[in-house]
This record gives C-alpha cells, structure tokens and sequence, in this order.
C-alpha cells in the first residue's frame, strides 16, 4: 500500500478521550463520529484536516479506553494513517482490526513537522519525507495484514474467507 | 524454565506443550464481555460477518452500565440494539435495569468471572477480574465480535513484570494508593503489552476490593493484565459465588521476568493524581492548596462496600463543604442495598450527598456528575485525561475514598487526619 499526505503532529500519550471523547460515545455512527475526531487534542483539527492527511503522534498513541470509536473517527475523517513513536496495545490492535493502517517509527517523528509531506510505503516498509532526501525505514506490513486492511477489517475479511 | 501465572493461564486455554513470551496463540475465552457503548459495534461487526449465533449463551456477558439510566435518546438506542440482541441469542448474563451494576464490580460478585479463567472484553478495565488469578485484558469491539462468534481470539504471550511489595500501610492507606504511586514511577506506558503481577507480604494480606482497584488500573500503566495470585482471601471470597468449577494457578519459582520492582508500602501516604496523567502522582500532603468544585466516590475502581464503609467513617457527622457536589455511587445493586441495610446511605445523605443509582456515567464524562469548564473534581476513579468527566478545560484529581471524603469535607484535597 501506498501512502501520502501532509502531516498534522501530537505530542505523547494521546489518548482515546482526546481522539474521541466519550460524550460523543452515545452514537457508534462513523460519520457522526469522525464530525468529532482528535477534538480535545485540538478542537480545529476536522476544520484544517484534508482527506489523506497523515497523523503523527509520539509514545503511547491511543492509550486509555478500548473504544473502537477512536480508530474509526480517525479512519472516518479519511486520515490515511498514522505513524506514532509507539501505540498503546488496545489502540493497536483495534487499528488493524478496523483496517486503519498505523506505524512505529521514532526518528520519523523526532524529523518533521506539522505541514511537512510525506509518503509512505508499505511493502517495501519505506517512508520519505518530501522535498528532502531523507528517507526512514519502518516495519512492513505483512501480507496477511495488508489483505485484512484492504477488506476493510478483520470480519469483512473472515466474511469474505 | 518456568512459567508466569499469566503465561500458565494462557497455556492452559490452548493445545500448545509450552509456552513463550512473544508467542502468537489462539486461545479460548472463558467469558466474553460488552457493554452499551461497546456491543452495539461489536453486534454490527458480528452480524456483517454472517454470524447467526453465538459460540456459547453461557459464556458471553452483556452490561447495559455506562450511559445508563438512559441519558439521551441515542443512548437508549443502543442500549434496545444490545437488548434486543441479548434476548434474540438468549445471553443469559444480560443486565440492565434494577439489575444492572458496573460491569466490573458485578461480575466478579455475580461469581462470573473465577480464578484460572480467560476473559476478555471490549472495554479497557477487564483487567479487573486480574484480582482473582484470572487472566483478563481489553480488547475492541471487532476482537469482542470475533470472540462471540468462534470463542477464540489470538494474544501475543506478554512478558512480565513482578512487583514486590512489603512493609505495613499506613493508616487511611489502600490499593488504590499503592497502584497510583506504581504508575507514578513506571508511568503510563511503564508496562506497555506486558503483564503486571502483584506479590509480597503486603500483597499477601490485602483484602479483595484494594486488589480489585490494583488490577482495575494496570491498563493506566499500559499493561495487556494485572494479576494476582489467588489464595485464602481470594478462595473465601468466590466461596457461594462460584457456580462452575475453577482453578488456582502460580508462578512458578523459577519464572522469568523482564523486570522485578520492589516498593516499600510501609513509606506511601495517601497518593493523588494530578491532571492530565494518572502517572502524574503526588503525596496528598503536595495537594492540599486544591480546591474542588466536587467529589466523585464510586467506579468499576473504588465503588465497593468497603470503598462505601471507609467514605462513611469519615462523613458521619459531617457535611459536605458549601459549593461542593458530593457524588456517591455504589457500584452494584448488592453494594447499594448493603449500604442501605448497613446504614451508610443515611450517613451519606445527611452529609449532603448524592446517591446515584449504578452507573459508569460520571467517570466517563457521560452525564450523572459533569464538570463545567474550569471546575475541578477529586475522584476515586481511574482516569484524568483532559476532558475525561466533561468540559476540556476541567481537571480530574484521582484518589481513594478516604481522600475523596475527606475532600469533599474540607472543600480542597486532603488527607482524612487533616479532619
């Protein structure tokens, strides 16, 4: 898969309250959901954001409650994905399961800035940020994963196996 | 080499010989658990999967506890997609109603959750049931779907990390105490995918609910679990609750963990987290200049007969401070007719609080205890991200019961000798 955008950037310990907090939580409608998304860590974001935007964030992104609402708000507002420095476990696994594709990468996030663009490659587990030589490596996304990721989640994947 | 209590648990769920941390496994679930904010994604994942039934009626759990009372029109709609659903696939444990109570306090207490099992639930404080030397961890809606459909999900074996901990609390001193000043020192994501286990001689004595509040908040340090292994305390409380058989497990002398942190109990005063972290801990004796605009006594962390018993000590004779909103929420219908019998109700009351009827409502900024911007609250809850009990601009000051009474005395935060 291949990813590009410009970058919007959190700091550590994001958590799932900010990326949607719960007094949205009494709706599980994406749309509705994604009118909300990263509000308390920064109440513009759904006015600045263009579809396609990368989120970048620093250690523990998605930490907090298990709430699948948060990578669905941000797979909804049609963020791309998101690179952070580390994700807490919850957020993980929910990321993958929803199809939102999401990467670790330190010295990307300690190297750019909010504004910057960068493209990310996944097979060959290759992110570069754009207008500068500099390129960072990442874990790839095996196979399986991607396959999961373009059914759109792990059910529709099962469904369709 | 040996094995971990949580590595011994996982095993025991699969056909595998042996075990490893880092191992992908696919395991059984003993208990599969959703609530009103939770189940309704997972219902719609299950059913867009083609699934027709659940793997076991028995074995799945569904607790209409978080924006209940129904809060708002959408609320009750999804609370009517989880009910229908419930009735639909005759889920025999469904609670909502007169019977509904915070879903970690309940299940335990209903004796749904007993030591050895595996249980996994789409809502982050599963952990909860860590207390009773079950294997327990958060998972998603998708995951909780996928659980209901096959009774299996894959887990990543954790290592883990043991706490030892000795010397005698002091006075007013609880778990929750003692948790909060372990995810001080480790921080929020100091046990990030792996395993917390509690041990030693203070450990060894702690009564069942300070446990309970302990693995509540492993997840406020990152961790897959908490665990405890089970002993006397634990066998005398599943005693009459257990309806199916159940199994102790141990580490193993020679287990092997990433890490061993030893803490001396006997130093700790009360602890209090400061916003916006829960790692963001100070000795209340640091915190007395707060003032609170409310105190919160209740949660899936410290909304049990014994949380209530100590809140009441301290607010016998006593009242509220003007301009302070005391909130008290049992947990379950049980512990609200416990405190009744007990007469804590009326101590409560005439100390000016608020009953209110079991819910998750407040702790989550849902509704049933808000904060306006500005307002500060102290709460014996477990997190205090920025907006976590309502506007973005408030701020949540994480305690135990004595301190959150004793708050709610004196106006500002403070420890229960200040009185």
């Amino acid at each position: 898969m291949h990813f590009s955008g410009k970058v919007w950037k959190f700091g550590d310990n994001i958590d799932t309250d900010a990326i949607i907090p719960a007094r949205y939580l009494n709706t599980s409608d994406p749309k509705e959901l994604a009118l909300h998304c990263m509000e308390d860590a920064d109440p513009d974001f759904m006015k600045k954001m263009k579809p396609g935007d990368i989120i970048i964030g620093g250690e523990n992104f998605g930490c907090g409650s298990s709430r699948e609402h948060a990578p669905i708000a941000i797979k909804t507002a049609r963020i791309s994905c998101v690179v952070a420095k580390s994700f807490a476990r919850i957020f993980y696994r929910n990321s993958f399961n929803m199809g939102l594709p999401i990467f670790e990468c330190r010295e990307l996030v300690d190297n750019i800035s909010v504004g910057q663009e960068i493209s990310i490659d996944s097979v060959k587990g290759i992110i570069s940020v754009g207008g500068a030589n500099k390129t960072f490596s990442i874990n790839p996304i095996p196979p399986f994963m991607e396959q999961l990721i373009a059914d759109g989640g792990l059910l529709k994947h099962i469904a369709k196996k | 080499m040996g094995n971990t209590i949580t590595e011994k648990i996982l095993m025991a769920h699969t056909k595998l010989k042996e075990i490893h941390p880092g191992q992908l496994i696919n395991a059984r679930v003993d208990i599969a658990l959703g609530n009103d904010i939770t189940a309704p994604i997972a219902i719609r994942e299950f059913r867009a999967a083609g699934g027709k039934k659940v793997f076991n009626k028995n074995k799945v759990a569904l607790v209409l506890d978080h924006f209940t009372p129904n809060k708002d029109i959408n609320s009750a709609e999804q609370c009517k997609t989880v009910r229908e659903f419930a009735i639909e696939h005759k889920i025999v444990h469904f609670y909502e109603g007169g019977q509904v109570g915070v879903e970690h306090a309940l299940l335990p207490e209903k004796g749904i959750v007993l030591p050895g099992d595996l249980v996994i639930g789409a809502d982050s404080h599963t952990c909860t049931y860590g207390a009773l030397g079950a294997f327990a961890t958060g998972v998603g809606s998708t995951d909780l779907a996928a659980a209901m459909l096959t009774g299996e999900l894959w887990f990543k074996v954790p290592q883990s990390i043991k706490f030892i901990i000795y010397g005698k609390m002091k006075k007013w001193v609880s778990g929750k105490d003692l948790i909060l000043n372990i995810i001080g020192r480790i921080g929020v994501d100091g046990a990030l995918y792996q395993s917390m286990e509690f041990t030693g001689e203070t450990i060894n004595k702690l009564p069942m609910a300070d446990r309970f509040s302990m693995a509540n908040m492993a997840i406020e340090a990152g961790a897959k679990n908490g665990i405890f292994a089970p002993d006397t305390i634990t066998k005398e409380y599943i005693k009459g609750r257990a309806k199916r058989p159940y199994k102790f497990y141990a580490s193993d002398a020679d287990a092997v963990y990433s890490q061993v942190i030893e803490i001396d109990a006997a130093k700790l005063e009360p602890q209090v987290a400061f916003p916006h972290l829960p790692s963001n801990v100070k000795g209340v004796s640091k915190a007395s200049k707060v003032k609170i605009d409310q105190s919160l006594i209740g949660s899936c962390t410290n909304g049990r007969i014994e949380d209530l018993r100590i809140a009441a000590k301290i607010l016998k004779k006593r009242k509220a401070a003007p301009h302070v909103r005391l909130i008290i929420v049992p947990a379950t219908p049980l512990i609200y007719r416990q405190a009744m019998q007990e007469g804590l109700l009326e101590i409560f009351m005439k100390a000016d609080a608020v009953i209110s009827p079991p819910s998750c409502g407040a702790c989550l900024g849902g509704h049933l205890g808000i904060l306006a911007a500005g307002e500060r609250a102290v709460a014996t809850t477990n997190r205090n991200f920025v907006g976590r009990m309502g506007h973005p601009k408030s701020e949540v000051y994480l305690a135990s019961p004595a301190v959150a009474a004793a708050s709610a005395v004196l106006g500002r935060i403070a420890s229960p000798e200040e009185l």
